[in-house]
């Protein structure tokens, strides 16, 4: 947990940051900058079920309905009340944190844990999208377009690499907020909730306001991710906003680079890119995705359970501990 | 400073306290004792916020804090260990105590700082950057102590932290019990050796079946008959009492 401290883990992420910086300037191909924006865009919502899912252990299957959620704010203030773009995104990032503050009041007061909370919070997302679908504001099932006007005060660039700026400057935010997580006292009591609750809450953590507020950060998080979405691909409708997909390929970028780590949404997300991507062009029926996510999910349950990024982790090597806490005893009993 | 009237609490048909009244006043180390399921760490539950006691209430330094959470009570400054440890497993030695010290402390080096100097009190000092789960019984009984001491209680409920360690562990960790009794913090523990409960608390409760059976002095609670008896079953006084047995 403790790490990155150093001033040679600074160096790194500095250095890290500066080269994705770069990357505008040297890839021109629009394809390649649009892959590398879908990888950050990924790590960046990963990095929102991470706080939830990864840190506080209130792992998530219906994530979704915070993205879908900004999405729509987003949508909805522009196109029908004529918000500049902007300024749509704090009330995004408010409404989703509100809908975090209601699913979590509700499930952590009637104690639901484990899948039974996962399984809530899927329901929530189907609701979500079910309302979506029939509702008039949200324009059923049609959708919302959001029309064409590039320039810096709408949100829109012509050229793609303003949108890879935007969604590093927003990955950059995701990664400081989990790096304050490994160093805070909030953050430690997310972990004691995550680990053992009955014990957390002896040690004087309130265990439901824990839970309660990192539900409702990363709730704000992930719906910040649907307002970019919105702007991106100037489009939204229910499947889009609060598909089941979207909910799985959160979780799931989370626990294959590794849940509970600053950097594993990333490592998760070049992870699952790199599959999705390479198997494409032989899958395409629809639900193959999924499939394959489940495929992938179960082969990381099983098989590496800490994520990808335990592979590069170096393990504290245990010392055997015999009987006593205290090596001065060692002899004792020699 | 803890006072508990009447406490009962029953598991279905199962009454595993029944009417209960315990004080501990500030500055003493007391002892609760009896027979496995005889209901200690039922009444330990229930005094510090896990369990709603069915009737009864608990009073800590004059307020009435029955059916609290116990992350108030832990505010309050009245702590509890788990006979049964519970360990963040995934965590390090020192994060684990850290947590305790967050409970007063927000600055992390601080709390940090805190735990390291706690842990070590208790006899965790080598272990610091040890993963909790690599600990042996003795060491996690260890990290339960450091934990609760972290938070700065005032009070101090300890469930078994002598069960599984052998004589010179016993020794050293009743030598650290006193320590931090001198060091200001009341103390109302639950023990199996008998010896412990000897030479460590100062009055001691007897708990069988649910329901108080005996109180006093230590020394004077262990040759009260009824007390032999729901140790050693019925007739152990008597026989004990032929044979001559004190040792
Ligand atoms: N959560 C529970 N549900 C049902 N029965 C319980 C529960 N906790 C304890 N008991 C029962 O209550 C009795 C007292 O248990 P406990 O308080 O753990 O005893 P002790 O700590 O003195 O060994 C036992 O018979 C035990 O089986
Ligand atoms: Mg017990």
């Amino acid at each position: 947990m403790i790490g990155w401290t150093t001033p040679r883990g600074w160096a790194h992420i500095g250095a890290g940051f500066a080269f994705a910086l770069l990357i505008p300037a040297f890839v021109t191909q629009n394809f390649l900058l649009h892959i590398a924006i879908l990888v950050l865009f990924s790590a960046y919502l990963g990095q929102a079920w991470n706080i939830a899912g990864g840190y506080a252990g209130q792992r998530s299957f219906g994530h979704a309905v915070f993205v879908g959620t900004g999405a729509y704010v987003t949508a909805i203030l522009q196109t029908r009340f004529g918000w500049n773009p902007w300024l749509t995104l704090p009330p995004a990032i408010i409404g989703g944190a509100a809908v975090g503050w209601l699913i979590g009041f509700l499930s952590f007061r009637a104690g639901l844990r484990g899948s039974y909370f996962a399984l809530i919070t899927l329901a929530f997302s189907e609701v979500a999208r079910i309302l979506a679908n029939s509702l008039e504001i949200t324009r059923g099932g049609l959708g919302i377009l959001v029309p064409l006007s590039p320039g810096f005060a709408n949100f829109q660039f012509a050229n793609k690499g303003n949108f890879f700026i935007v969604v590093l400057a927003m990955f950059a935010v995701a990664f400081g907020i989990a790096w304050w997580l490994e160093k805070s006292r909030f953050g430690a009591r997310l972990v004691a909730v995550r680990e053992n609750e009955d014990a957390a809450a002896a040690l004087g953590v309130d265990t439901f306001k824990a839970k309660l507020h990192a539900l409702m950060l990363s709730g704000g998080m992930a719906a910040l991710g649907g307002s970019f979405y919105v702007q991106y691909y100037l489009y939204v409708e229910p499947p889009i906003a609060y598909g089941v997909e979207r909910s799985v390929e959160m979780l799931l970028v989370s626990m294959i680079g590794g849940s509970g780590t600053v950097l594993g949404p990333l490592v998760g997300s070049i992870a699952l890119h790199l599959i999705s991507d390479t198997t494409r062009h032989f899958l395409e029926a629809p639900g193959v995705a999924l499939i394959l996510y489940g495929i992938v999910l179960i082969l990381i349950v099983g098989f590496l359970p800490d994520g990808l990024i335990s592979l590069f982790r170096r393990r504290p090597t245990v010392v055997p501990d015999t009987d006593s806490g205290a090596p001065a005893r060692r002899g004792a009993h020699a | 400073m803890l006072e508990a009237q009447s406490l009962t609490k029953a598991f279905g048909g199962l009454v595993a306290v029944r009417d209960a009244s315990i004080k501990v006043p500030e500055g003493r180390i007391v002892s609760l004792i009896g027979p496995n399921g005889a209901g200690k760490t039922t009444l330990f539950a229930m005094v510090a916020g896990f369990l709603r006691p069915d009737r009864g209430t608990v009073t800590f330094q004059g307020q009435d804090i029955t059916g609290w959470q116990p992350h108030r009570i832990c505010a309050l400054g009245m702590v509890r260990t788990f006979q049964i440890t519970q360990p963040f497993a995934n965590l390090t030695v020192l994060e684990n105590v850290m947590v305790g010290a967050y409970a007063r402390i927000a600055n992390r080096l601080e709390a940090a700082e805190l735990a390291r100097k706690v842990a070590t009190r208790v006899g965790l000092g080598a272990r610091l950057d040890q993963p909790a789960q690599g600990l042996t019984v003795a060491g996690r009984k260890r990290l339960e102590l450091a934990r609760a001491l972290a938070t700065q209680p005032k009070l101090l409920l300890l469930d078994e932290v002598m069960a599984g360690l052998n004589p010179t562990e016993i020794t050293e960790i009743v030598q650290v019990i006193r320590g931090i009794r001198d060091s200001g913090v009341t103390i109302f523990l639950i023990e199996h050796v008998m010896q412990a409960v000897m030479s460590l608390s100062e009055y001691t409760y007897v708990l069988n079946n649910g329901a108080l059976i005996a109180e006093g002095e230590p020394k004077a609670v262990a040759s009260d008959p009824h007390v032999i008896e729901a140790y050693l079953g019925h007739g152990a006084a008597e026989r004990i009492k032929k044979g001559n047995a004190h040792a």
